[in-house]
Parts: structure tokens; C-alpha cells; sequence
């Protein structure tokens, strides 16, 4: 990422927010369209958009880095790496199915929101492969951050507080990831008819165990079924050579018999189920709101039954049990039980899909302790001074 | 090395600040003696010196908290420090500064392996974390080779990274929470025993922040259950070129070791008479290459990277058949250090990054400079990040050597960024590398740090002088 890199299109972004900044106009930050239907809903006069800032800037297989203008579909990307036998480690998500939308996502748009999918609990998220970045700041500065090799601990890392920052600091115009070797093959051990508790003690056993398993779900009996499965089930995934699947899988079995007898999936079966897992394919055609709660992985199936008596919830779990997609009514009551149910649980929750009546109407993600709301507020103020980038996206007033 | 000037009011009060930190801390917890603050007056980077106003050895997050809130209130300026192993100088006292020092901090409050973490004080030993799990056959991760002496908080402070991050990752990659004390006293948890907070990312942008924005007091971090096994192999090459072309080719194959070590011949002479670990003297550059797994696996893979490894003309391959064979392989590049010291007792380790395509052009223009000054060096290469360690040799009783060997290192990280990389890969910028932050920065990237920095400290209270180069407009970094 050299200062003289940047595309055509970023001189107009750097333009339009410096033009948003001198008249104190809020913009709407965008990747692929509109998503009016994420987080909070943001007022804005004006949008700017990142379709100009396209392409791929830079691939080096042998590096394991790739960079491409915020506005390039991620499934080019995703092809372009999977030509060389590569793949994006944190195995970003597709959600149009949930949103019920057709435009592509964009690389900046998965950045933004820091997406990161079943591989997640073994390989880090989006952030933790985001090398570089260039973006406008809401002075409409170029400020860059990072570069294109795998190690850099040169300043302040700006790279990740962007990533999950959803537009409201800087619009990101160039962005570097790292790629890593996609694996010979995929396998996946799954043990069925487990109650959630056991679900998550087989889980936890199979990431504790020396076989570096990359995916780790629970899926009650309903969501199992959407996935063909005839009882609830507890999934670990392995992805490496051949042989080494083939090994790992086998002892993962054997070791952890006490869970019952487990089949193992072969490499299709295992790509199309965490395909599923990963878009929250259980929870599609549902058509109440749509929660993500972050727990320690131990946690799950308390918060998994606490909403299933609140509200009937649907749910299933990701991440060791540490994730938990949870699917009810679009009230204000099931709000505040997933509120509670997560902040029992020492964890933190977003509201990832509701109509914009209940998104206007409560926090989307949890509030931030008093001191750190107000570095919150400055750290906002030291990007966009005027708040003009996503006003009200996170916070009310931020 | 300019500093900025001491404020001459806080120098003047001292025997009152050190009074009131007295009344915060137990009697032993206060250093103001000469003698007993000598410990303190410098880091791993021991060309830089300076006593600092007192020392300070909290044994709580309350007890940061009223130090802070104590110290901000009287203006006094704050070092926080953990085992002083910093390369860079991050951890280089002030004149008119506290330290705050971690090292009684060195509890471990809880191991939780069904949900793989462990929360441990600032001050715990990075080695510390392994030897608490790795009964039960868990490791923390990132392991720095300083990692008996180097705290967990001066990790965080740095985003320290060791010779497996290309499997595992850096600190910033390891950790779940943090408790945090900011200038102003106030006590903030970051995260907690769960992935990816909502809000933004401060767990990111705290790690690495080099005692700038807050004093780090308690640490969650992620503990990983170790391989079933690993194993190394060394490789020797007729040049760097052909050893660089040999470690693209095994990225390219598509195996990740889980350490790929890269030596030059001045680092592997030194290394061979300091540790006899069998290194071919005749070799230009080595590789030390582990893989992880069963013993099948590793038989796998090593028969895999061999082959690969052949097809560049090898001066030797050597697989290691035992876990001895293996330690003994990697006992020269552990001791690199010490056998570069016994070479020469003064030496500079440097820390760029380069693309990894880069090496060869890198090292020739290395040896260029080398030839030119007249000081030696000796190359280790993290080879799989592109992590460049120079290790300049120099005479410390001659400062005409070490302004040499400061500016030809100066020179090598100019050179990083010139070549598309980056100024430090683990060790920091601290005062070592700030002035050659517009090298890499325009001023607007560095206004920006800057801002970030005034939203957590606007009075420039935390670690002063580090990071951001001093002759800026920013007048707050030279004194305020
Ligand atoms: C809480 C949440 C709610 C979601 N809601 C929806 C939804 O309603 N509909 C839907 O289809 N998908 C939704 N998603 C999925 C997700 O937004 C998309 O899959 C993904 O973000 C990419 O879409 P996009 O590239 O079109 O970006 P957009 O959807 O246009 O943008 C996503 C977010 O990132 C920001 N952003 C995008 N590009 C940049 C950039 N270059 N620089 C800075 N910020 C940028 C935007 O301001 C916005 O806040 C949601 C995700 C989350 C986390
Ligand atoms: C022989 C040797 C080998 C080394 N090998 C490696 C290596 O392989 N990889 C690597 O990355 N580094 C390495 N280092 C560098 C060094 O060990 C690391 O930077 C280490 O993380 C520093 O930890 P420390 O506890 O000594 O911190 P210090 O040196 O005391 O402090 C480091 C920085 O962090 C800040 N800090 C310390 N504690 C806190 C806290 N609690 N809160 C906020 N800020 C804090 C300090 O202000 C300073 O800026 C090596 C050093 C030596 C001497």
C-alpha cells in the first residue's frame, strides 16, 4: 500500500467527505447499497458510496496477502484466492438469504462489520487478518494504517479499530488481508441426540483436544433438522491434508466416545454443513428479529434456555457454544430478555435484524460503562470531529 | 537522543509527590532512593539511561487507579513498565516521570479449560502462563524468546510475537479481555471471557499501544491445547536467494509451518560456535522448519517440505528423528542472541519487516551497508512473516561505534519501508524508532495516531516521549 497506490475513486470519497464536513451534512456510509436495516438507523442528507473502488490492488500468494478497493465484491475476492489454492480465513459470512437481498457484499462492508464465520474460534475474525487499510477520516483526510506484510506493530493499530467500525470513524477505501492455504480436505465429527449441555462439554472436549479442530457448532433438534439431521447435534470440523483429516477425525471419535457413537462427515457433507452454519441457514424464513450473543462458550446453553422460556426462542450455537444465534418476536420484551439473559451471562449481544421501529426504539448493542462511553465520544471526535460519518449507527449520538 | 525538557515544578515537588504516593502504597511499594531505582533507569536497549523521579510497585488494579488519579492530579508524568526487556526503549524512564511497575502484579486468578482462558495480573511471566496449564497439556501461544523474563502487561504493551505466530499469531491475536486503568484512575474492563465485543475494537487498538493510551492491570487470555508433537528440520542453501525461493515454494504448496527460521551466514557461524548445534559452516543462509502434529503427520509433512527443499539444491537436509535431535536443532537459533553477545558484547537487534519476496535484495543491500560502516551484522529472519532481525555488532565504548551502528540500523529500517514493509514487526517503536516515523507515516496518518492519543491522555501524561517523533507540531509530546 504505497502513498501513490489509491484508486481514481478515492480521490472522490476524499472529495465528497470533505465537501459533507465543510456544510455539516451527515452521510451515509455504504458498501453494496443500502442496508438500512443494520444496527441503528442512521439520518443522513447525503450517502457515499464505495461502487468506484474496486478491483484487486494487489495479490501475492507466497505473501498470503491480498489487497482490494473496499467496494470489490467479496466473491471476487474469493475466487481470485481460491484460484491460487487460497482461502479468507475468518470465513466471512453470506447473509442475503437472512436479509433477503441479492446485492453482493463488499470487502469493505465485511470489514466495517468485523464478520468473521465458523472458523472464527480457532483462526481469529475478520480483524485479525485486516493488515492494512487506507481510509478517509471525517475531515476528509487520507489516513493509512498497517501495510501489506503479515507482522507490523508500527504505531497505533488503526487498522482494527476500524474493522467493526461500522463507517462511523472513516470510510475504508483499500484494504489488505491475509489469506491462508485452503486445506486439502474437510471433515467433520458429529455426535447426536445430545442434550445443549452435553452438546457444549463434547465441543469444548473437541477444541481442547490436540487436533486443531476450526469449527465447533450445536444445533438443537429443529435447526439440525433444516440441516437433514434427525436429532440435535454437536459438529467438529477439522481442515487440513488428507491424511490428517482422515487421523484427526477418527481419533476425535474414539477419544471422545463418552459422547456416544459419531459419524463422520466426508468433505462435501462438511462443506455444505458449516456453509449453513455460517450463513445462519437454521434461522432462515424465520420472520420475527434476529439476535447474536457473545458468551464464554460454558455459557450457551444457560442463555439457549433462558430465551427458549422468555419467548419460545429459536437458536443454535457456533463458536464451541460461544456463539448463539437466537430468533423470536420483534418486541421490545424479547429485547430486554436478551439483554438480561447476556448480561448474566457476562457476555455482549447484538440486535442483528428488526424492523426499524425496534432498532430506532433500543440500544443495538450494549451500552458502554460511563468512562468508557467518553472515550468512546473522543476517539469518534479525533476521526470525524464534526459526526458526520453514520451518525447514531452505534450509539445514540455517537 | 533528545529528550524533552523535565517540567522543573514536578522536580521541584518531588519530595512531596513521592509523600503522597506514600500515603497510597505500603512503605515498600515507593522507590526514591538512588540506589534502588538504579534497576529501573534503563531497558533491554541498555544505551539509554535515565533515573526516573520514584518507582512505584502497586500490587492492585485500585492501587494503579490511585496512582494514576494521584499523578494526573499533580501533572506528573507516568512509565509504565513491566519486566524492562523492551528493545526499543519503550520502557526508558524520564527525569520528571514515575515508573509504575508491574512485577507485583504476578498472580494467576483463574484457568478455565473448558472455555480455553486463563485471567492473570499485568506482571505474570509470559512463560509463566505455559508452566500454570501445560500440566494439562495447554500453552499460551505467543512466545517471545525474552518470554522467562517479559510480563504478559509489556506483551500487551508491545503485541510481542515468537517464532510460531505464523501459526498461532501475535498477542493481539491471543487475548479475550483486559482490565484497564486510564490516566485519569478510572478502572474500564475491555472484552471479557467471550469473542469479539461489540462497540469498537479497543481490545485491538489498546494491544500494541506501547503504555500510551492506558496501564494494562489484569490480562484474559485465550490458552490453546498443545500438538500431539512437533518436530524441526534444517536446511542449508548455497545462497539467500535460493533459500528465499525454497520458502515460497513451501507457502506455495500450501503447508504453513508452524516456524520457519531463517539464518544468514555471518548469524549461523555465530550461532554454531556458541551452541555446537551441528550447522553447516559452508551454508549461506539455513532454514529451520517445524511442523506440528503426530509422529505420522510430521513424517508426512517433513517428507513433503524435503522434497520441496530438494528441488533447490541443498548443501544439507537434516530431519530431526527425535525431540532431542529437534531441540538441538533449534538450540543455535534460541541462542542466537547470546552467541551474537559473545561475538560482540555490544550489539543492536533490529526488527523491520520486509515483503518476504524481498529477502535477497534486502540482505545484499545489507551487506552493502555492512561493508561500507565497517560494522558487522548477522541476519535472522522470521522467513514465513517477512519479521527482519539485523543484529548489529557494535563497540559501546566508543561512541563513534554506536552512533555508527544507530544510524546503519536507521538505514536497514528505511530500507524495510522503502521495500513495501514496515519499521517494527514485535519489538516496538518506542524512543529507538520515533524519529523515523514519517518514514512510513505522512503527517496526516500521524495526526491521526496522535488524536487517538489525545483522546485517552490529552495532558500527554503516559509514556512521553515514545512512539511519535518529538520535533512535531503536536506540541504536546515535547512538554506541556
Ligand atoms: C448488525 C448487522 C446488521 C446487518 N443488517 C443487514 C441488513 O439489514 N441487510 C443486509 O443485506 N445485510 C445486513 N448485514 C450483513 C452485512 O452488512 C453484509 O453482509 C456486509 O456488511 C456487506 O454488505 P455491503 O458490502 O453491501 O455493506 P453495507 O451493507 O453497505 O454496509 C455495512 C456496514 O458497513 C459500513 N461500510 C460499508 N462499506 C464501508 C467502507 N468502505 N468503509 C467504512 N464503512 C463501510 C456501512 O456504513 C454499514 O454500516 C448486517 C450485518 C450486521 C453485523
Ligand atoms: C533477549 C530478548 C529477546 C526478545 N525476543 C523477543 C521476541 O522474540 N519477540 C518479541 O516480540 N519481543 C522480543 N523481545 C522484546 C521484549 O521482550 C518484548 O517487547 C516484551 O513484550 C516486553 O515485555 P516487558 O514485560 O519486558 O515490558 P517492558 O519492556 O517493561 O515494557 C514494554 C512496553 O510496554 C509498556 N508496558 C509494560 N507493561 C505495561 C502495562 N502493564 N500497561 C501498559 N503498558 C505497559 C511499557 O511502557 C513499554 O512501552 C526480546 C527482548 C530481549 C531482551
Amino acid at each position: 500500500m504505497s502513498e501513490a497506490a489509491g484508486f481514481a475513486g478515492e480521490a472522490g470519497v476524499i472529495a465528497a467527505v470533505r465537501a459533507a464536513y465543510a456544510s455539516g451534512t451527515p452521510v451515509e456510509v455504504c458498501g453494496n447499497g443500502s442496508k438500512s436495516g443494520m444496527l441503528r438507523p442512521v439520518q443522513a442528507g447525503a450517502r457515499i458510496d464505495t461502487q468506484a473502488l474496486t478491483g484487486i490492488t494487489l495479490y501475492s500468494p507466497q505473501e498470503l496477502v491480498i489487497g482490494a478497493g473496499a467496494g470489490t465484491p467479496m466473491a471476487e475476492i474469493a475466487a481470485a484466492v481460491a484460484d491460487k489454492g487460497q482461502q479468507i480465513t475468518s470465513e466471512p459470512p453470506d447473509f442475503s438469504a437472512l436479509f433477503g437481498t441479492t446485492a453482493p457484499q463488499t470487502l469493505g462492508g465485511v470489514v466495517a462489520t468485523n464478520l468473521s464465520g465458523p472458523r472464527r474460534v480457532a483462526w481469529g475474525a475478520t480483524r485479525d487478518h485486516v493488515m492494512g487499510v487506507r481510509a478517509v477520516n471525517g475531515r476528509g483526510e487520507l489516513v493509512r494504517s498497517g501495510g501489506r506484510v503479515l507482522k507490523n506493530v508500527t504505531g497505533l493499530d488503526i487498522c482494527k479499530l476500524l474493522s467493526g467500525s461500522h463507517g462511523t470513524l472513516a470510510v475504508l477505501t483499500e484494504i489488505v488481508l491475509k489469506v491462508l492455504p485452503r486445506p486439502e480436505r474437510r471433515g467433520t465429527v458429529v455426535f447426536a441426540g445430545l442434550d445443549p449441555v452435553r452438546g457444549v462439554a463434547a465441543l469444548s472436549a473437541a477444541l481442547g483436544s490436540p487436533y486443531a479442530v476450526c469449527g465447533a457448532a450445536y444445533l438443537p433438534a429443529e435447526a439440525a433438522a433444516s440441516l437433514g439431521f434427525k436429532h440435535s447435534v454437536a459438529l467438529a470440523r477439522i481442515e487440513d491434508f488428507a491424511v490428517s483429516v482422515d487421523y484427526r477425525t477418527a481419533k476425535l471419535r474414539d477419544e471422545l466416545a463418552e459422547f456416544g457413537a459419531a459419524e463422520v462427515l466426508d468433505d462435501a457433507a462438511s462443506v455444505a454443513a458449516w456453509a449453513a452454519i455460517r450463513d445462519a441457514a437454521p434461522l432462515h424464513g424465520h420472520e420475527g428479529a434476529i439476535w447474536r450473543i457473545s458468551v464464554r462458550p460454558s455459557a450457551g446453553p444457560g442463555v439457549a434456555q433462558a430465551l427458549s422460556a422468555a419467548f419460545g426462542a429459536r437458536w443454535f450455537m457456533d463458536w464451541g457454544g460461544g456463539l448463539l444465534w437466537i430468533a423470536g418476536p420483534a418486541t421490545q420484551q424479547a429485547h430486554a430478555a436478551v439483554m438480561a439473559a447476556a448480561n448474566q451471562a457476562g457476555g455482549t449481544w447484538l440486535l442483528f435484524r428488526a424492523p426499524d421501529s425496534l432498532r430506532a426504539a433500543v440500544p443495538v448493542i450494549p451500552e458502554e460503562p460511563a468512562a468508557l462511553a467518553r472515550i468512546t465520544a473522543s476517539v469518534k471526535a479525533a476521526f470525524d470531529p464534526k459526526g458526520i460519518l453514520n451518525p447514531g449507527r452505534m450509539y445514540a449520538g455517537i | 537522543m533528545l529528550q524533552p525538557e523535565p517540567k522543573r515544578e514536578v522536580l521541584a515537588r518531588r519530595d512531596a509527590i513521592v509523600a503522597g504516593l506514600r500515603e497510597i502504597l505500603p512503605e515498600s511499594g515507593v522507590i526514591a532512593e538512588t540506589l534502588r531505582m538504579k534497576p529501573y533507569e534503563t531497558d533491554g536497549l541498555p544505551a539509554y539511561r535515565q533515573m526516573p523521579l520514584a518507582v512505584v510497585l502497586p500490587e492492585t488494579t485500585e492501587q494503579v487507579a490511585a496512582v494514576l488519579q494521584f499523578l494526573h492530579r499533580e501533572g506528573v508524568r507516568v512509565i509504565p513498565r513491566g519486566a524492562g526487556t523492551s528493545l526499543s526503549g519503550g520502557a526508558l524512564p524520564l527525569a520528571d516521570a514515575v515508573v509504575v511497575g508491574m512485577m507485583r502484579m504476578n498472580r494467576i486468578l483463574e484457568i478455565d479449560y473448558a472455555d480455553r482462558c486463563a485471567t492473570v495480573q499485568a506482571g505474570v511471566t509470559n512463560i509463566g502462563i505455559t508452566n500454570a496449564v501445560q500440566g494439562d497439556g495447554f500453552f499460551y501461544a505467543p512466545d517471545p524468546s525474552s518470554q522467562l523474563a517479559c510480563m504478559i502487561g509489556g506483551n500487551v504493551g508491545m503485541n510481542s510475537g515468537g517464532a510460531h505466530c505464523l501459526r498461532y499469531g501475535v498477542t493481539a491475536n491471543n487475548l479475550l479481555g483486559l482490565r484497564v486503568v486510564t490516566i485519569e484512575g478510572e478502572i474500564i474492563d475491555i472484552g471479557g471471557h467471550h469473542l469479539d465485543a461489540a462497540g469498537y475494537d479497543w481490545l485491538g487498538l489498546l494491544t500494541g499501544s506501547e503504555g500510551q493510551l492506558v496501564v494494562v492491570t489484569e490480562v484474559i487470555v485465550r490458552i490453546l491445547r498443545g500438538p500431539e508433537g512437533a518436530r524441526a528440520m534444517l536446511a542449508a542453501f548455497n545462497s539467500n536467494e535460493i533459500a528465499g525461493q525454497c520458502v515460497d515454494s513451501i507457502i506455495s504448496s500450501g503447508i504453513i509451518p508452524v516456524a520457519l527460521e531463517f539464518m544468514d551466514r555471518p548469524a549461523i557461524h555465530a550461532c554454531e560456535a556458541f551452541a555446537h548445534a551441528g550447522y553447516p559452516l559452508d551454508a549461506e543462509a539455513l532454514l529451520i522448519i517445524e511442523v506440528e502434529g503426530s509422529v505420522a503427520e510430521q513424517d508426512y509433512l517433513l517428507g513433503r517440505i524435503k522434497q520441496i527443499c530438494g528441488k533447490f539444491d541443498p548443501i544439507s537436509l537434516k530431519v530431526a528423528e527425535s525431540a532431542e535431535q529437534s531441540a538441538a536443532i533449534w538450540k543455535g537459533r534460541k541462542g542466537a542472541f547470546g552467541a551474537v553477545g559473545r561475538i560482540s558484547p555490544d550489539y543492536l537487534c533490529m526488527d523491520g519487516t520486509i515483503p518476504t519476496g524481498q529477502l535477497p535484495l534486502v540482505l545484499r543491500r545489507i551487506g552493502e551497508m555492512s561493508d561500507a560502516c565497517g560494522l558487522k551484522v548477522a541476519n535472522i529472519f522470521h522467513a514465513g512473516d517477512g519479521n527482519l532481525h539485523p543484529l548489529i555488532m557494535f563497540d559501546a565504548n566508543d561512541p563513534a561505534s554506536f552512533a555508527t551502528a544507530e544510524k546503519f540500523g536507521a538505514d536497514i529500517l528505511r530500507l524495510c519501508v522503502e521495500v513495501g514493509g514496515c519499521l517494527t514487526g514485535e519489538h516496538g517503536v518506542g524512543v529507538e524508532k520515533r524519529d523515523l516515523m514519517p518514514v512510513q507515516f505522512s503527517p496526516d496518518d500521524l495526526a491521526q495516531q496522535r488524536r487517538i492519543k489525545d483522546a485517552f491522555d490529552p495532558g500527554w501524561l503516559l509514556n512521553p516521549s515514545k512512539v511519535f517523533p518529538l520535533a512535531a507540531p503536536h506540541t504536546q509530546a515535547l512538554a506541556a
